[in-house]
């Protein structure tokens, strides 16, 4: 128990913080934990976590995407188109949208691996084309998604919001097999020293397109999933989910240096951010004060986790972290 | 290093900056043969001036990242300076109109200092700090305005400062170049630039070389926040007011300035005179794309791709040398 929770650290403390707030959120919310409260707040919850979860997969890799939230809104503007149907035509629609987000991290992933250009800025340039095409398929919001299937998306099934659903399984289907896979070590490989991971032999070009062609893919999902609850398609949403997809993989443990953190620590910073705004919200604060209160929260957050640098015996150290 | 050596050394440095000075005289020769107009005195002397607000605070932005930091804060920066200067100059006391650019300057200085205190002290990546003192300074200016657009108008200095003309020159674009001066002297004389760059380099070997890194990076800050407010104080001299979010436009555009002016956005490498000619392609791209009415979506679109390719003939160029 101890070694998971050495192993575990950061995961730990973000969760053992998660769940102060969220009692607190529980206990301040007048309609206390009924399942629509939880439906409503682990929707908004998975938005950011999908997007935070996309963030993770480029910092794992030691890049950073500030193109998160234009996939968003791509897939989001995308979606409005394709997911109209019903049955067979809204399988292959989800596909369509998944794969718009894996095609532009995947483009991202070419540009920065063989063009040889920082992530930071192939990243600002390739968001700023998909707003484009974004705003091309919807210059003003609007389109729909069939209603159904974003009710069963977005709802609960037996008293278990699908989101916590469709978090389990994501986590249990996709990241544990992942993490021991060789791609998922590799991805950690390359995060912690790229020669090293060259010199073991580890295709580094090869793997690094895969690590943000997966981050497009979660941007998809987050765009998918935007989609659902919103049921339109808006190419505007795009500044936001990016600056707080990196608040969030921070608040979770991930470091951006590359190769510390895991899938679950950037799902718990995005429950943790989202959660402190919906507590302001029914806070009873003056909502003139939210804001200031929600940054100054995320900013002491932030300098919490980092605190340990203060205790530092040796000054020397500070500059290996 | 011998004579040949260093003459290339200053070459490569000379072509770096100048390349993107060519591209923008291309583009303007490009965009002439379809609008004549492009190559009028008017236009250009206009350009000057609309340039001068992204320029000042790109000069800042160059000292940071060539740190191997960055400087997110810049939107809130911008926009509090704003409206502390508007504020002060719209009031009845001669004292505090006087004061009001001054008080603008410091308040930028102010911000740099609690930037300077998380990414120095607690070395929180600067990526996140800084994106949480713009959130905690959009905070105070909702608390302070109360979401409305801020009161108060420009002072005549700051309308000249703006909008003023110096023998048909536009004063705004005086006072960046001024700026430039100003910064390089700075920078070249006493090693302070130097330190900068081997900060950027290698953090550990400076500081194990007796340089006060803390302080060095605790004024790049400041300068940086400081030309932020000026480019504030600009804007507000401009609009002859200040209004929420103005700053938002100026953020990434600042980022892709310095990278095209050939610094590197992992710190050690760059020039000012490189980040002049990046906002000089910056400003007349953005400006011809409008003028040519293309809807905002290609605009979004032509901006990425060029970018991009400017980025790669950069990357082909360096592989050459």
């Amino acid at each position: 128990m101890l070694d998971l929770y050495k192993h575990h650290r950061r995961e730990c403390i973000a969760f053992i913080v998660l769940f102060a707030l969220l009692s607190l959120y529980i206990a301040t919310h007048p309609r206390g934990a009924s399942t629509y409260v939880m439906t409503i707040w682990a929707n908004q919850c998975l938005i950011l976590a999908l997007a935070a979860m996309a963030q993770f997969f480029v910092v794992l890799v030691r890049g950073i995407d500030l193109s998160v939230g234009a996939i968003m809104a791509l897939s989001n503007c995308v979606a409005s188109y394709v997911l109209v149907g019903s049955g067979i035509d809204l399988f292959y629609g989800s596909i369509a949208v998944v794969l718009t987000g894996t095609l532009c991290g995947a483009l991202n992933g070419l540009i920065v691996v063989y063009g040889r250009i920082q992530p930071i800025i192939v990243t600002l340039a390739t968001g700023s084309v998909f707003i484009g095409i974004a705003l091309l398929l919807r210059p003003t919001p609007g389109g729909t998604i069939n209603y159904d299937f974003a009710d069963a998306m977005t709802l609960d099934i037996a008293g278990i919001p699908t989101a916590v659903i469709i978090c389990a399984v994501l986590l249990i289907g996709f990241w544990i097999p992942l993490r021991r896979s060789g791609l998922g070590r590799a991805f950690y490989a390359i995060g912690s020293s790229e020669q090293a991971a060259f010199q073991s032999g580890i295709s580094v070009n090869t793997v690094r397109i895969f690590a943000f062609a997966m981050g497009g893919t979660f941007a998809g999902l987050a765009g998918s999933y935007f989609s659902y609850v919103t049921a339109t398609g808006d190419a505007g949403i795009a500044a936001n989910f990016t600056l707080n997809s990196i608040a969030a993989v921070v608040l979770g443990g991930v470091a951006l240096s590359g190769g510390v953190g895991s899938l679950v620590g950037a799902l718990l910073g995005a429950c943790i951010l989202k959660t402190i705004s919906s507590l302001m919200f029914f806070s009873g604060l003056p909502p003139l004060a939210q804001p200031l209160i929600e940054g100054v929260v995320l900013a002491g957050a932030i300098a919490i986790g980092s605190s340990e640098v203060l205790r530092m015996k040796n000054r020397l150290q500070v500059f290996d972290r | 290093m011998s004579n040949t050596a260093t003459a290339r050394f200053y070459s490569a440095e000379f072509f770096e900056a100048a390349f993107p000075y060519v591209a923008t005289v291309l583009m303007i020769l490009g965009a002439s043969t379809f609008f004549p107009e492009f190559l009028s005195a008017n236009y250009l002397l206009q350009q000057m001036q609309i340039a001068a607000f992204l320029g000042v605070i790109a000069l800042g932005a160059t000292i940071v990242i060539l740190l191997g930091h960055i400087d997110l804060s810049v939107p809130w920066v911008l926009g509090g300076a704003a409206i502390i200067s508007t504020a002060m100059a719209g009031s009845d006391n001669a004292i505090l109109i006087a004061l009001a650019v001054p008080a603008a300057l410091a308040f930028g200085a102010l911000v740099g200092v609690v930037n300077g205190i998380g990414v120095a002290w607690f070395r929180i990546p600067s990526m996140v700090w800084t994106l949480a003192v713009n959130s905690m300074l959009l905070g105070v200016a909702v608390l302070n305005t109360g979401g409305f657009n801020p009161k108060g108008e420009a002072s005549p200095l700051m309308v000249t400062m703006a909008s003023g003309k110096i023998a048909q020159i536009p004063m705004a674009f005086v006072i960046w170049m001024a700026l430039a001066l100003i910064l390089f002297v700075f920078l070249k004389r006493g090693g302070y630039g130097r330190y900068l760059s081997s900060i950027g380099f290698n953090e550990k070997a400076t500081y194990l070389s007796g340089v006060s890194t803390l302080r060095v990076i605790f004024s790049a800050f400041m300068i940086a926040g400081a030309c932020s407010a000026l480019g504030g104080v600009l804007l507000a001299g401009y609009a002859n007011q200040a209004y929420q979010s103005m700053g938002d436009p100026y953020l990434m555009p600042t980022i892709a300035a310095v990278v095209i002016g050939g610094t590197s956005i992992l710190g050690g490498k760059g020039t000012l005179a490189g980040t002049i000619g990046g906002v000089a392609f910056i400003t007349l791209l953005s400006s011809i794309l409008s003028v040519m009415q293309i809807s905002e979506a290609w605009r979004n679109i032509i901006f990425g791709c060029i970018i991009i390719t400017m980025l790669l003939l950069q990357t082909l160029r360096r592989k050459r040398v």
